[in-house]
Formats: structure tokens, C-alpha cells, sequence
């Protein structure tokens, strides 16, 4: 069963005509990456995904519901969650503190401080803990916003560009705590710009350009396809 | 028992500053000298630190909105203000037996957050952020002000009590608490000190507890990233509207109680200059802790006193001038940087110095 379902989606910003008509369907345990050139309306289908944007017309189906009109944080009660481009840490909070709001609604007490410790640790940021979050690195702080996002114990967890600015190091890392996530269960669709991240992750791909779905497939199939060379790849390895 | 434990453990926490047996014995021997403070004084001075006392609860009222969730407020003054008059009105109006004025104070306060919730829903709501909840709850308070000033004629009056426009309302009874000897009327000495001084005490400590309770890290998380916290789940909207109207409780006590001390409540009470020098005692102080916040408010309304007993004209300039230099030298406030400053000290070698 499709774990999300976008119904010809529309949403126009002034004349600009930045979602148009998309349909998308993300099967359920799937890893599934956005790609696209800069302005195809990659972040703005998040927006919709998330409820920040309401669309012009279409449907937003979740695990069989319609929740074209729900608000953002109803959104995530259903089993939604997010990595935002920019790091969306609390800056002026502590690492720890960050996990803990995160964290706070599903657990109490020494739970709670069992369920931070064990996060610290998976992200690898337990000599951190006590640091503001303001002043970690770019990759740990994304991160940290991995972390915030996967313990609400998502469905479906959208990753928007969740290697920017990452080391090849840290960008492998990061793929392999995606993999492991999703053999956990969880279902990622992730926007990434990286090629061999899209390559190490991705069981499916689909291509966006100037608000459309352009092409769709496995990555071989779209490194195969001349016209997303054309538009995309070809550009990016120019 | 269990939950006591826990609720307690809640005074000490990464919103507020101060912890350990140090800051606490520091604490206790603050207290026990407010408490020893009326054996050694005359009534006039205590009625007057009863005053500066009656502020504290606005000015953490804007600590709660303004440092903790990051949406400044102009309005708390209007709250202020309504549970000011709705103090004299009802006490004017029904008296003072059976306890009535107590009963009038939980009104009053009632009132103020009813208005913050009509108020906060429409804001919040309508998704009014940054300088424009500013400009909506100045223009707030403002307009309250022009409307009280405007009341002079013998048309306005609620039941017996005359709004009285600029001059203001007097002669509405102060505190009174039954007591099977004959009622314990509570006039601005030694009685309202120890009243006010006691709900003091008691508000901060409980704000010490809210505030680091789940419920204050999602304040400080909305005041640090909006958009991350609603992306973790939680109505940002909702829990704005409720720290306003708990902030517009916490300023609608300083209204009844300050109407209470002096008998009288005036538009001036919600005017400009009301408006902004909460905001002084608050940045001066340190926004974002409570601590700093009661430190900050009553050292600089005693020093505001002295100025205008000294040199009333330039008063204002002083306090104008305090807050650019907070601004500009301490940006998250005096009081604070200070307390910080001091939490770093290496106290366990100094312990036996000075």
C-alpha cells in the first residue's frame, strides 16, 4: 500500500507555477530521493508534504487518509517527520535539551533520560551533550536534526538535502544511518543533490523540473535517461 | 509523594539560573532578611518595598512572554490596567465583607486572562509574529488608555463605581482577609508586605517549575526555532496563547495589587511610559531567567525612586540611557551576565574566602 500519496498537486506562487500537477506515490519501507535543478520546486513539495504551504488544488493522502487539510504538527502525529535544509536545531539550547524536546512527548522521567543517552550515542554526540547546539559543526548539527526527527518514531521521514555541506566521510555516514533507519521501517524520501548519496541510498528516484515529475525510475535507469542528462545530470557534471 | 519529589526537582533545570545548596542557602538567607526586614524598619519604608514588590509580578509576566518565548509584548500593561479597574469596580461596588475583596482579586485576575484569551487567539491565531504582536498589543494598550481618559462624565460608571476618566477611580477598599477576631484589613505596611511578599515567593518558585517542566522547553524551543517545533509535533499556536494569558494573569496581579495598595487605579497606569518601563526593569535584569528578572526589576525601581526624589525631570532620561547600555553591553541583561559570571567561579576554593 502507498504509505503517501500526492494527487495532481498544484500550487502557484504569484504566476509562477512551482508544483504542477504532481503525482506521487511512495510505497511503504521505500527509500525514495527527490532530485532535480535548483527552482524544479523540490523544497516546496516538502512544504505541501508538511502543511507549511496549502496547495491550490490536489490531494494529500497519508497512509490512506486525506490530510490536505490538517495543520503542520497534526501532521506529524500522523507519522510524518523532517530534516529541514537548513539545520533546524535550537541554537541557544543545549544538545541535550535538544533531544529532550524532542523526545519529552513519548517518554518521562528516567525513561526519558534513558531515551536521550541512547540517541546521544547513536548520533555520536554524547562528549557534545552539554554544548550549546549553536556551536557544533554543519554535520553534526544535521545530525542532531536527524536525531530530533527520527526519535518522534516517524513513518515516513522527509530529508531535504540531509548531506549539504557534508565530507564524503560524513556524507557515506549519513547513508548508512538512513539505511539503517529504514531497515528499522522507516520510509524516507529525500531531497539530495549529492549523486553518490542518491546512489548509495536510493531504491527509486524521481526527477522534478520546472514543477513537473519528469522521469522516474531506479538511479540506473535515470543516470540512463539522455533527457535528465539533458536538464540535470548533465548540468550538475558539466 | 512521588510526583512532590519530582515537582521539585523542577526548581532546578537548564531555563533557570542558580542551582545546588549554595544558591539555595543564598535564597534562604535572602528570605529570612525580607522577612526580619519589617522588625528593623518603619511602616512607610515597608510599604513602599511592598510597592516595588507589587511590580515584580508585570515585569515576570514579560519575562514569561518576552525572554522565555521570544514574542515581545507592549500589552501587558493593558492587563494590567483591566484587572486594575475590574478590582475597583467590583470591590466599589460590593465591599469589602466576607472576604470579598479576595474573592474580587481572583476576578480581576479572571477578567485579565479572559481579554488575553480573545486577544491571543486573534494574534496568535492569525499568525501576527515579531514586531507586529509588538505594534497590536501597544496599540492595545494605548487605545485602553484613551478610552479610561474619556470617562470623566457621570455617564460612566459601572453600578456605584464612577470611572472618573484622567483622574482616575479611588476609595475602592484595600485587601481585607476575614478573621474570626475582626477582619484583617491590609493597608500599604507591614500587613500587604508580608501578603504580597509570601504570593511573591510563591509565583516565582512556581514559575521556577513550569518553566523547566516539558511545558517550558516547548516555550524556549518556539523561541528558538517556531517551525522546528511544530515540526516535532507541538501547536506553537496554542502554546503561545498560553503562555500569554498565564503572562496576563501574572500582570493583572500587579494591577489589582497595586490598586489595592494605593486605592486608586489611573489611565496613566496603561499609558506609554507605563508600557516601557517593564521592559527596562526586564532587559536590564536578564529577560530570560526568572532570577534575574526579580533581582533586575527591584534594584531598578528603587533606583528609579531615588532618581525622582532627587531629580524627577531626568529620571526617564536615566532609564532611557540604562536600557541602550543594557543593549549595547549586556544584550541578554545585567543581572544575568553577572550570575553567569558567577556560576563559573571556581566556588568550591572560595567557599572560605570572602
Amino acid at each position: 500500500m502507498a504509505l503517501l500519496e500526492l494527487r495532481a498537486l498544484n500550487k502557484h506562487f504569484g504566476g509562477l507555477h512551482v508544483t504542477n500537477s504532481v503525482n506521487l506515490s511512495l510505497e511503504s519501507g521505500e527509500i525514495h530521493c527527490l532530485i532535480g535543478p535548483n527552482g524544479a520546486g523540490k523544497s516546496t513539495l516538502f512544504r505541501l508534504i508538511l502543511g507549511e504551504h496549502q496547495p491550490g488544488s490536489g490531494d494529500i493522502l497519508f497512509a490512506g487518509e486525506n490530510i490536505t487539510a490538517l495543520k503542520s504538527f497534526a501532521r506529524i502525529h500522523r507519522g510524518l517527520s523532517v530534516k529541514f535544509q537548513v539545520p533546524g536545531v535550537f541554537k541557544g539550547l543545549s544538545v541535550r535539551q535538544n533531544l529532550e524536546i524532542a523526545l519529552q512527548s513519548r517518554h518521562r522521567g528516567e525513561e526519558l533520560a534513558r531515551e536521550i543517552d541512547r540517541s546521544l550515542a547513536f548520533l555520536g554526540l554524547e562528549a557534545e551533550q552539554s554544548q550549546t547546539a549553536g556551536n557544533l559543526s554543519h554535520g553534526q548539527k544535521q545530525w542532531l536534526e536527524i536525531g530530533m526527527a527520527t526519535s518522534l518514531k516517524p513513518r515516513l521521514l522527509l530529508l531535504d538535502e540531509p548531506t549539504a555541506g557534508m565530507s564524503p566521510e560524513e556524507t557515506r555516514l549519513t547513508g548508512e544511518m538512513v539505511q539503517r533507519l529504514n531497515s528499522e521501517g522507516v520510509t524516507v524520501l529525500a531531497i539530495e543533490h549529492d549523486m553518490a548519496f542518491v546512489r548509495q541510498v536510493a531504491q527509486r528516484v524521481t526527477v522534478l523540473h520546472l514543477g513537473r515529475v519528469f522521469a522516474q525510475g531506479s538511479i540506473d535507469q535515470i543516470i540512463a535517461d539522455e533527457d535528465v542528462a539533458a536538464i540535470y545530470l548533465g548540468q550538475a557534471h558539466a | 509523594m512521588g510526583s512532590l519529589v519530582s515537582l521539585l526537582r523542577r526548581l532546578e533545570g537548564p531555563q533557570t539560573v542558580g542551582r545546588g545548596p549554595i544558591f539555595w542557602a543564598l535564597f534562604a538567607v535572602v528570605l529570612a532578611a525580607a522577612l526580619a526586614f519589617p522588625m528593623f524598619s518603619d511602616g512607610y519604608t515597608v510599604g513602599n518595598t511592598a510597592y516595588f514588590f507589587v511590580w515584580v509580578f508585570i515585569a515576570l509576566s514579560l519575562c514569561l512572554i518576552w525572554g522565555y518565548g521570544g514574542s515581545l509584548s507592549f500589552g501587558q500593561t493593558a492587563f494590567f490596567g483591566i484587572a486594575g479597574y475590574a478590582y475597583g469596580i467590583l470591590t466599589i461596588n460590593f465591599g469589602s465583607a466576607y472576604g470579598f475583596t479576595l474573592i474580587a482579586l481572583l476576578l480581576a485576575i479572571v477578567i485579565a486572562a479572559l481579554v488575553a484569551l480573545l486577544l491571543g487567539y486573534f494574534m496568535f491565531f492569525g499568525r501576527i509574529e515579531g514586531v507586529f504582536l509588538g505594534i497590536v498589543t501597544l496599540a492595545v494598550t494605548l487605545m485602553l488608555e484613551r478610552f479610561m481618559a474619556q470617562t470623566a462624565g457621570p455617564e460612566w460608571h459601572i453600578g456605584t463605581a464612577r470611572l472618573n476618566g484622567f483622574n482616575g477611580m479611588s476609595g475602592m477598599p484595600p485587601l481585607t482577609i476575614p478573621w474570626p477576631g475582626g477582619p484583617i484589613v491590609l493597608f500599604a505596611d507591614v500587613g500587604l508586605y508580608y501578603v504580597v511578599l509570601g504570593i511573591l515567593v510563591l509565583v516565582y518558585l512556581a514559575l521556577r517549575i513550569v518553566m523547566n517542566s516539558s511545558f517550558g522547553n516547548v516555550i524556549v524551543a518556539i523561541r528558538e526555532n517556531p517551525e522546528r517545533a511544530e515540526m516535532l509535533g507541538y501547536d506553537v499556536r496554542k502554546y503561545q496563547l498560553i503562555t500569554f494569558v498565564i503572562g496576563a494573569m501574572l500582570a493583572g496581579l500587579s494591577g489589582v495589587l497595586y490598586t489595592a495598595w494605593g486605592q486608586y487605579i489611573t489611565p496613566s497606569s496603561m499609558g506609554m511610559t507605563a508600557a516601557a518601563l517593564p521592559l527596562i526593569w526586564v532587559a536590564v535584569g536578564g529577560r530570560s531567567d526568572l532570577t534575574s528578572t526579580v533581582i533586575g526589576t527591584l534594584a531598578v525601581l528603587a533606583g528609579f525612586q531615588a532618581l525622582t526624589i532627587y531629580g524627577s525631570q531626568y529620571a526617564l532620561v536615566v532609564m532611557g540611557v540604562l536600557l541602550v547600555l543594557t543593549v549595547l553591553i549586556a544584550p541578554n541583561g545585567i543581572v544575568l551576565g553577572i550570575m553567569n559570571w558567577m556560576g563559573r567561579l571556581p566556588l568550591h576554593k572560595k567557599r572560605g574566602g570572602s
